[in-house]
C-alpha cells in the first residue's frame, strides 16, 4: 500500500526470536498506524482475556508505531503504545525524534514487542538486520550515557560490518532510564535526551520486558507515495504557516511557564491549589535571557523548532540539561512545587530526564506528596527524612531519586499518584483521593478547567479515553472541532499536532490521500476508523484489571480539586459545576453510542462492526 | 548568491544547525526524487543531542580525494568546483573517504557508488531550504580564497566542537 513500508517486525522476547508481520491492507486503510493501529492490535490479541493482563507482566504487548505521515509531514514523531500501567486501558502515547522515520527508512512500519527477556537486552535494526543484544552494559544507566553508549555501541558495529561505506550517522533510538528498569509507572520511553512517550507509563512496560532501548539505522528512502508534488507543496506550506509564527517559533510553549499562569489562570500551582500567578522571576524572558544556550532544536523536517537547548552556567545548579523546559514541564516541574525560577526548573527537568521519568506524571506525583506533607499527612519520617517543602528544589530531587530508584518512600510513590493515594489513605486511614489531581490513573495535563480560559472545558479530561493527557482532551459535539476523534487521527498518521495549527481542519487529511492515494475525509474518519479507534480504546480501559477498574460513575470525572473555587487571581472564585458536568458526560455518553453507565452499547458497536468487542464487554453489563 | 557558471561554496555556520533536515530531505528529493536521508549528500549528524550538524564536502583547495582515486573516477567541475563521481569509473572502494580528511563522502545505500555533494550543478538546494526558515546555517556564496579544507572535519572532531561551545566542559561526559 502507497505510503507503507510493508511489513511489521515482531520480536519475541520470551522466545528471542522475530519475524515479520504482513498486515491487511483494508485494516490499515481502516486505522492508518500509530494509536489506531495500537488498539486494533491490543483489541485483536487481546481483549478475551484484557483483565488478566498485567501491564508490567510477560503477555502485555509493547507496540512503537509511526504512521504514514511520518517523515512526510513536517515534524517526525512516532507512537508507543500497548496495555498502559496507569490508565489499564490503551494509550497512544507519541514522541518526537528521528525513530519513526529511521524505521520506515529500514523498511518496516512497526515493532510489536512480546514476551519478556531473561536478562537486559536492547534491539538493533539495520534496515532488515534485527538483533537482539546484550545490555547488561547499559542497564542501570541514565539517560545522557545511555545515548552515548548506544551511539558508540551502534556506530562501531556498522563500520565494522560495512567497513566501506563511509562514516555512519548515529542510529534514532529509544531508549528508558532507570525509572523505567524499575517498572516506576510514571517512567518514559524517552529520546535525544529530553524527548518523552509520558502518558501510559510505557518506560515502565520497556523495563518490565527487560528491553533497554531500541536503535534502528535505516538507509532506505521513505515509501513511495501516490503523489509527491502535492507532498513538497504541502510540505512548503506547513513550513510557510510556521515561519510567518515568529514569535511560536522563538519561544515554542516556554512561554507557557507564565502566561497559563498570569494570563489564562490554568496552571498547576503547589499542586493545583492554586491555578494563577505572577511571577516575573518565570518569564519566558528569564528562560531566554539565562538558560537558553540553543534557541533552535528541531525532530525531523519540522519549521517550527519549539526545543530550546537549556544549560545552567552557575550557580548550585550549574551543569544541568535540558531542553526549555517546555510548558508541561515548566509549570510540573516549577510553579506545581512552589519554583520560580529557571535554574531550578531546568535542574529538576534535567534530573527528571536522566532518571527516566515523566515531568508530567511525576511532578503531580511529587506536588501529591508535599501536600501531604504540608497538611501533616505525610510526616518527615514517611518520607525518609526528606522535609518536601514547597520550593525547595534539592528536596523534591531527593524524593525524585528514590521514586526512580523505588528505595522507601519511593516504592509507594513508583506506583503514581493514583494506586499511591489508595495506599497511602489505607496506611493512614484517612481519605486522600482528594489531593491526587488525576484522571482514570492518570496525572491531569498542566491545563486546568476552572478558569474556563485555557483550552480544555470541563467534560475534556473526565471523558477522554487517554483521560488525564492534554494532548488527547475531548469535548461536545463527538465530531466537532474540540472532539477526541481528530487527536486519534494526529496520533494514527503520526504527525506532529503543533505543526498543523492554523492549516485548515482538512489539511492532515489531505496531506494523507496525497500519501495514500486515498480519499479519507473528516467525515468518513468521524464515523469510520476515528470512532471505532475511541471505542475500542474506551472499551479497554473499561475492562482494566487486573489490579484495578474504573467505574464510569465515579471516575469519568474531574479531580475533586476542579470543584473547589481558584483561591487567586483574576478568574478568583471559577470552579467546575459538578451538575454541568454530570449532564455534559451523559450527553457526550450518548453522542459517543455509550448507555447511561458509560459502556459503549451493542447497537454501536455491531454499526462499527466490531462485534467481538461487544461479546467482551457483556461481563459489564448488568 | 553568486552568478553562474561560477565557482560557488556553501558557507556553513555549523553551531545554528537545528537539526531539522530539511538539508536532507531538499537534497534526497532534488539527486534521488525522494526522501532518503542516507541518500543525501548532505548528512546531519547527532551525536550528542544539541550538537547537531550537517556534514557535506567542503571542496578542498587541493582535492585529496580526486588524487587518491585509483580509478579516475572523481573529477572538478570548471564550473561549480563540486567534486563529481563518475559511476562507471566508480568502484566504491573508499579510497577517497580515507583520503578525506573529513570523512565525508560515503556509499549510496541503494546503487553502491560514492556519493559526494555536486552543488547542484551551481545551484545548492540545502541551503535554500535553510536560509528559508532563517536557520542561517548554509549560504550559497563565490569561491574566493579561503581555506576550506578546515571545515573537512569527522564527526567526531566537529561533534568534539560543538558540544565544547554548547556544553563548556560538561561535553566531555557525552563524547
Amino acid at each position: 500500500m502507497l505510503g507503507y513500508a510493508g511489513k511489521f517486525l515482531e520480536v519475541d522476547l520470551s522466545q528471542a526470536n522475530f519475524r515479520d508481520v504482513v498486515l491487511d491492507n483494508e485494516l490499515l486503510k481502516d486505522y492508518v498506524g500509530g494509536r489506531g493501529l495500537a488498539a486494533k492490535i491490543l483489541c485483536d490479541r487481546l481483549i478475551h482475556k484484557w483483565e488478566e493482563v498485567d501491564p508490567l507482566g510477560p503477555d502485555n504487548i509493547l507496540l512503537f508505531l509511526p504512521g504514514p505521515l511520518t517523515g512526510f509531514f513536517p515534524g517526525g514523531r512516532v507512537c508507543v503504545s500497548g496495555k498502559s500501567p496507569q490508565s489499564n486501558g490503551v494509550v497512544g502515547s507519541t514522541v518526537g525524534g528521528e525513530f519513526g522515520v529511521e524505521l520506515r527508512c529500514a523498511g518496516y512500519d512497526g515493532v510489536i514487542v512480546t514476551g519478556q527477556a531473561e536478562k537486559p537486552v536492547y534491539l538493533f535494526i539495520k534496515d532488515f538486520d534485527v538483533e537482539i543484544r546484550d545490555a547488561s552494559n547499559i542497564w542501570g544507566k541514565d539517560a545522557k550515557e545511555t545515548n552515548t553508549l548506544l551511539n558508540k555501541e551502534c556506530r562501531r558495529l556498522l563500520s565494522e560490518r560495512y567497513s566501506r561505506y563511509g562514516e555512519w550517522k548515529e542510529p534514532a533510538k529509544l531508549y528508558i532510564g532507570p525509572a523505567g528498569e524499575n517498572k516506576v509507572r510514571t517512567a518514559v520511553v524517552a529520546a535525544k535526551w529530553t524527548h518523552a512517550a509520558g502518558y501510559g507509563g510505557y518506560g515502565a512496560v520497556m523495563g518490565s520486558k527487560k528491553l533497554k532501548a531500541i536503535a534502528v539505522k535505516g538507509t532506505g528512502p521513505l515509501p513511495e507515495v501516490a503523489d509527491l508534488e502535492k507532498i513538497k507543496q504541502m510540505i512548503k506550506a506547513v513550513n510557510r504557516n510556521a515561519y510567518d509564527n515568529v514569535l511560536w517559533r522563538r519561544w515554542g510553549t516556554g512561554g507557557g511557564g507564565y502566561t497559563f499562569a498570569a494570563k489564562t489562570s490554568s496552571e498547576p500551582v503547589r499542586n493545583w491549589q492554586e491555578e494563577w500567578h505572577n511571577k516575573k522571576s518565570y518569564g519566558v524572558d528569564q528562560f531566554e535571557n539565562r538558560v537558553w544556550v540553543k534557541q533552535s532544536w528541531s525532530d525531523f523536517g519540522c519549521p517550527t523548532n519549539c526545543l530550546k537547548i537549556s544549560l545552567v552556567k552557575s550557580g548550585k545548579f550549574k551543569g544541568a540539561i535540558t531542553d526549555n523546559p517546555d510548558y508541561e514541564l515548566q509549570a510540573y516541574l516549577g510553579p506545581n512545587l512552589g519554583l520560580f525560577t529557571p535554574e531550578e526548573n531546568v535542574f529538576m527537568s534535567s534530573l527528571i530526564d536522566d532518571l527516566g521519568l515523566c515531568g508530567i506524571q511525576t511532578g503531580n506525583l511529587l506536588g501529591f506528596a508535599a501536600e501531604l506533607f504540608q497538611r501533616g499527612v505525610l510526616s518527615k519520617d514517611d518520607l525518609d527524612g526528606i522535609e518536601l517543602k514547597w520550593g525547595d528544589a534539592e528536596a523534591f530531587a531527593n524524593l525524585a531519586k528514590k521514586i526512580a530508584l523505588r528505595e522507601g518512600i519511593g516504592d509507594l510513590l513508583a506506583e503514581g499518584t493514583y494506586r499511591a493515594a489508595v495506599k497511602i489513605g489505607k496506611m493512614k486511614g484517612k481519605e486522600v483521593l482528594q489531593y491526587a489531581v488525576q484522571s482514570k490513573g492518570i496525572g491531569i495535563g498542566a491545563h486546568g478547567i476552572r478558569s474556563g480560559r485555557d483550552f480544555s472545558t470541563d467534560i475534556g479530561y473526565a471523558c477522554s479515553v487517554q483521560c488525564g493527557d492534554h494532548t488527547s482532551t475531548t469535548d461536545l459535539p463527538i465530531d466537532g472541532y474540540g472532539s477526541e476523534v481528530w487527536k486519534v487521527f494526529d496520533d494514527s498518521a503520526v504527525c506532529c499536532m503543533f505543526n498543523t495549527f492554523g492549516l485548515g481542519e482538512n489539511f492532515t487529511f489531505r496531506f494523507y490521500n496525497a500519501v495514500t492515494g486515498l480519499g479519507l475525509t473528516r467525515k468518513n474518519w468521524a464515523r469510520g476508523g476515528g470512532l471505532k479507534t475511541l471505542q475500542m480504546q474506551r472499551a479497554l480501559l473499561l475492562l482494566g484489571g487486573p489490579d484495578l477498574k474504573w467505574n464510569p460513575k465515579v471516575d469519568d470525572d474531574n479531580p475533586s480539586r476542579f470543584y473547589e473555587p481558584l483561591p487567586s487571581g483574576p478568574c478568583k472564585g471559577k470552579a467546575a459545576d459538578k451538575a454541568s458536568v454530570r449532564e455534559s458526560v451523559q450527553k457526550y455518553y450518548q453522542q459517543a453510542g455509550w448507555d447511561e453507565s458509560g459502556i459503549p452499547k451493542s447497537e454501536t458497536l455491531e454499526k462499527l462492526k466490531l462485534e467481538y468487542v461487544d461479546k467482551a464487554l457483556m461481563k459489564l453489563r448488568n | 548568491m553568486a552568478e553562474k557558471n561560477e565557482p560557488i561554496w556553501i558557507a556553513r555556520d555549523l553551531s545554528k544547525c537545528s537539526g531539522c533536515r530539511k538539508c536532507e530531505i531538499a537534497c534526497s528529493l532534488h539527486h534521488e526524487n525522494r526522501i532518503w536521508p542516507e541518500a543525501s549528500r548532505i548528512r546531519v549528524f547527532m551525536l550528542v543531542p544539541g550538537a547537531d550538524f550537517p556534514h557535506l564536502c567542503t571542496q578542498c583547495e587541493n582535492y585529496p580525494c580526486v588524487k587518491a582515486c585509483p580509478f579516475e573516477a572523481l573529477s572538478v567541475s570548471k564550473k561549480t568546483s563540486a567534486v563529481l563521481v563518475n559511476n562507471e569509473k566508480c568502484t566504491a572502494c573508499g579510497k577517497c573517504i580515507e583520503a578525506c580528511p573529513g570523512r565525508i563522502p560515503h556509499v549510496h545505500p541503494a546503487n553502491k557508488k560514492i556519493i559526494i555533494c555536486d552543488l547542484c550543478n551551481g545551484d545548492p538546494q540545502c541551503t535554500k531550504v535553510c536560509q528559508e526558515g532563517g536557520w542561517g546555517v548554509l549560504k550559497t556564496v563565490e569561491r574566493g580564497e579561503h581555506p576550506y579544507k578546515l571545515y573537512a572535519r569527522t564527526p567526531e572532531e566537529t561533534t568534539r566542537n560543538l558540544a565544547t561551545k554548547l556544553y563548556g566542559e560538561k561535553a566531555e561526559e557525552f563524547l
